[in-house]
């Protein structure tokens, strides 16, 4: 029978405790469990990378995880970035650069895009185009993405460095 | 006049929900009680099904039902048509073959669906499949085109005589005539493979029957969710008015989200009022691939013939379609690749054959082109090799042949994918194609930068080509718009949106009619309870067809406004303005009334409304073109190919698009960039490779590669504006044009870095291991 395992993890900030079976994946938790339902997913083999969310601060595939796994690590979804009311930088930048489209692989985009600009704040199109290079996104092109990374990379940077 | 909204490069009024992960696509949807399904599919192509064993899955804990074709009963019934052939071509022969629900004699392609499960989770469901037995016995399956029609082959529908499934003969002029005259022939077979659209969100459907309202609420991927509501309603025996549709954010249509009806989106519903409980299915990629409809795969015997003075006389094409295992969609892509083997050209005598096949594949309907590419790849490869032939150049060449701009609306005599005769309503071909050349610098590139770089040992290569787009057609659109109390305006229109920026286009065009910010705006599309007449989003049909039922509606609103005002405010209708919200005297801004004031004063409580008038500021209109607006432009490209890798670079790529008024440019420039990527992927990663058994090889996204950051080029887009007669915004779709030249354009520049090797390029898609076969053959 279905044998259920506790799983602690910390998504957004807020602490969840729920029994699940070992089984479920990450990506199915996220969203059913928890209703998170901006993480999306597109195809179950951790190549699109739409279910991209970040753990412990690095992007992973939520659907190649397993919920039990992340018990007692800290996650970070596309609803932990901005709000409607006050969108966080990147996600301003996508708004103003057209970088979204359909917008169901956006969420795994911008959750790839967090720890990379932290680590290059001052990315060039070619170090842009290889960091989203494992997103897949079929409406973009990625050119108005790669042109979004290169704003928001500017609102990003700390004042003291301009 | 000027435009304050049409033309602007204005943010979209969706984003902050779709970055925020707020938006509410199918999946998303959760309802207390609800019920998933899996769907056991064929493993094999061709089979007979001898039994089904479902006990053990019957049994499985939290299983709540497992469903057979046997145990439909005469509910079981093959999916409807969903276009028929076309009526007004003579001996049109067309064997009409729709999907069924599920298998009950015979397995026609892989992964055709063949047992239902549903249970309390998918992760039940899933296991459920596993649990069942099938036993079929494995037929020789039908895969190669030309094989089918053999007298020996085995049959895909075993009522037919033949794997035929349609043939049609389209002409103008005489084309056998001509060519016994011309000084030039250039006969080539061409072959196009299949491809896959690949939206990134699969397909899924959530049935909810409430059996105290008897109302059924259907959330589905559609890019079609009125014509989906009216063909669930007369399957289950439903009012239309208790079926309601909606299609909420789509994540990427692409043209398989059109085709309907697929045995699941009958399915799910059918079932969630027999359990009178809310189901859920979501397609995965897998189940993408095999059962999510494909396109592409024809095989062409093209022939032009011409003066030595490189002047089109005719064009003649026998076109074998690869239909599938069925063929509901009936012959609009066919249709429209004959539409588009004449090009942006003056081409007086044309024949064109078309003879469908059924084989043991996924159904074949639209993908991003459509058809088209499959054309345009036609008639641009043969311009190239009679360009080469005759010494001109490439762009010469098409200038000499181009329908010149005072010819419009220029009539091809045969008829279109919506059975109008083929008419090109505008068009100014000539200057796009030398704006493109000038923008890649294609005289300095052919005059100093290649021989220099050939000089080193590089392969590099330039490409240009013209392309037509046949966009916008009918039969209608309709929409409604309100101004409410708050003075914010409400748009309900019927088509679905998959991330054309339908939320702020269609509110720029009410924005400009009513002098209200596009933020004030609210669109409601794709769900039939707000809106329920109309057709769909397919055929880059959107921003003609139900923009222009827009911009009547809001004109309709917007004389309600002015009549109204007018005797509020006590002035002359001529002399009021609309702005900021406002009515206001033009003359004497401080009188002014307030759009929201007006809106209450034309929906009083108490009083009267007059007779002969309707209350509140509200309109609805419709729209329906004659026939399609034609959309055209120019493409031109740089590559580099390394011949020890085979792989291309593309160093420059630049549009010249002229899709008639641009509602807005920055919307249009990502469509143009998406399809392109689609068009690269499409002539050079990406193929779906099937054995001779019929066999999907590839059958995941590690497999089928579509383009990703590192393949795309930057894209140089610019616009050219011809507007169109037929609508009164002048505009053209540009949905689909992005992908459509791409194949031609790679394989004559591919041909031109590869110049040392006399390399002819006829088929697509292409890629690094068949660059080399073909190098080395």
């Amino acid at each position: 029978m279905r044998k259920l395992t506790d799983v602690g993890v910390s998504v957004n900030g807020t602490n969840y405790n729920r029994s699940v079976e070992p089984r479920l994946l990450l990506s199915d938790f996220l969203r059913h469990e928890l209703g998170l339902t901006g993480t999306h997913v597109g195809c179950e083999h951790g190549v699109c990378g739409a279910c991209t969310v970040l753990f412990d601060g690095k992007p992973v595939r939520s659907c190649l995880m397993f919920a039990v796994q992340a018990n007692g690590h800290e996650i970070i979804t596309v609803e932990g970035l901005g709000t409607i009311e006050q969108l966080h930088p990147l996600q301003e930048s996508f708004r103003e650069a057209h970088g979204v489209q359909c917008g169901f692989c956006t969420p795994g985009i911008l959750t790839t895009l967090i720890p990379f600009l932290e680590e290059n704040p001052n990315p060039d199109e070619d170090e842009i185009m290889h960091a989203i290079s494992g997103n897949l996104c079929r409406c973009t092109g990625y050119q108005h993405i790669v042109e979004a990374v290169k704003l928001a990379a500017q609102k990003m940077s700390p004042v003291d460095e301009v | 006049m000027t435009k304050k909204f049409i033309g602007k490069r204005i943010l979209r009024n969706e984003d902050p929900r779709l970055l925020t992960g707020g938006a509410l696509f199918v999946d998303d949807v959760d309802i207390p009680g609800m019920l998933h399904a899996a769907f056991l599919r064929s493993d094999y192509a061709h089979a007979h099904l001898r039994s089904i064993d479902v006990s053990a899955a019957r049994e499985r804990p939290g299983v709540v039902a497992v469903i057979t074709a046997e145990d439909m009963g005469d509910e079981w019934q093959p999916g409807p048509p969903l276009v028929s052939p076309p009526p007004t071509v003579e001996n049109v022969l067309f064997n009409s073959r729709t999907q069924v629900p599920l298998v009950k004699d015979k397995v026609r392609h892989a992964g055709e669906p063949i047992v239902l499960v549903i249970a309390e989770s998918r992760y039940i469901a899933e296991d459920a499949v596993e649990d069942i037995i099938v036993d079929l016995e494995p037929l020789d399956a039908v895969v190669d085109l030309e094989k089918a029609l053999e007298p020996d082959s085995v049959l895909v529908h075993d009522d037919l005589d033949s794997n035929l499934a349609a043939h049609l003969v389209q002409k103008k002029g005489d084309y056998a005539t001509i060519r016994e005259n011309a000084d030039l022939l250039i006969k080539r077979r061409i072959v196009i493979d299949r491809g896959a659209a690949v939206a990134m969100e699969n397909r899924g459907i959530v049935a909810q029957w409430d059996p105290k309202s008897q109302h059924l609420t259907v959330w589905d991927t559609t890019q079609a969710p009125i014509p989906i509501r009216n063909g669930l309603a007369a399957r289950l025996g439903l009012s239309e008015h208790q079926v309601r549709v909606i299609a909420p954010f789509v994540g990427g249509g692409f043209g398989p989200k059109m085709m309907m009806f697929y045995p699941e989106e009958m399915l799910i519903p059918w079932i969630s009022i027999k359990l009178n409980r809310p189901v859920k299915w979501i397609e995965d990629r897998r189940e993408n691939f095999y059962a999510t409809t494909q396109e592409r795969e024809q095989i062409h015997e093209a022939e032009m013939a011409l003066t030595r003075d490189g002047r089109i006389l005719g064009v003649s094409d026998v076109i074998l379609h690869d239909s599938g295992a069925y063929d509901p969609y009936g012959l609009t892509i066919p249709l429209n690749t004959q539409c588009h083997a004449m090009g942006a050209y003056d081409v007086p005598n044309f024949f064109s054959e078309v003879t469908v096949i059924f084989t043991n594949k996924t159904l074949t309907t639209p993908v991003r082109g459509a058809g088209r590419p499959q054309g345009i790849f036609v008639v641009e490869r043969l311009l190239d090799l009679a360009a080469k032939e005759l010494g001109i150049d490439p762009i010469e060449i098409r200038k000499r042949n181009f329908i010149p701009p005072e010819s419009f609306p220029y009539d091809h005599q045969i008829i279109d994918q919506a059975f109008a005769t083929l008419i090109f309503d505008s068009g100014n071909y000539r200057p796009a194609l030398e704006k493109a050349a000038d923008m890649i610098d294609f005289e300095q590139f052919v005059k100093v930068d290649q021989p220099r770089l050939r000089a080193e040992g590089r392969h590099v290569g330039i490409g240009i080509v013209s392309f037509v787009e046949t966009t916008g057609v009918g039969p209608y659109e309709g929409a409604r718009v309100t101004v409410e109390a708050s003075g914010k305006i409400n748009v309900a229109t019927g088509v679905g949106t998959q991330g054309q920026g339908h939320f702020t286009s269609f509110a720029q065009i009410v924005a400009e009619q009513l002098g209200v910010d596009v933020s004030d705006v609210h669109l409601v599309t794709g769900d039939t309870s707000a809106f329920h007449w109309g057709t769909g989003t397919f055929a880059s049909r959107g921003a003609v067809v139900a923009a222009n039922a827009i911009n009547a509606s809001a004109l309709a609103v917007r004389q309600k406004i002015l009549k109204l005002a007018s005797e509020i405010l006590e002035a002359p209708e001529e002399e009021l303005e609309l702005e900021g919200g406002k009515v206001r005297v033009a003359d004497v801004p401080r009188i002014s009334i307030s759009l929201g004031e007006l809106a209450v004063l034309a929906n009083p409580l108490r009083g009267a409304v007059e007779p002969g008038t309707e209350p509140g500021l509200e309109a609805t209109a419709y729209f329906g073109p004659k026939y399609g607006g034609t959309a055209f432009g120019a493409h031109a490209m740089i590559v580099e190919v390394d011949t020890e890798t085979m792989m291309v670079e593309i160093k420059r790529y630049t549009v010249v698009e002229d899709c008639g008024t641009v509602i807005n440019p920055l919307i249009v420039e990502g469509q143009i960039h998406g399809g392109v990527s689609m068009g690269i992927g499409n002539s050079f990663y990406e193929k779906l490779v099937y054995d001779e058994n019929g066999q999907l090889l590839n059958a995941s996204l590690a497999d089928y590669l579509i383009p990703s950051a590192t393949e795309m080029p930057h894209i140089e887009v610019s616009h050219q504006e011809t507007q169109s007669p037929l609508n009164p915004l002048g505009s053209k779709g540009a949905g689909e044009a992005g992908a459509i030249p791409v194949p031609s354009l790679f394989a004559q520049a591919l041909e031109d870095a590869l110049y040392d090797y006399d390399l002819e390029i006829m088929e697509m898609p292409l890629s690094p291991n068949r660059l080399f076969e073909l190098l080395h053959e």
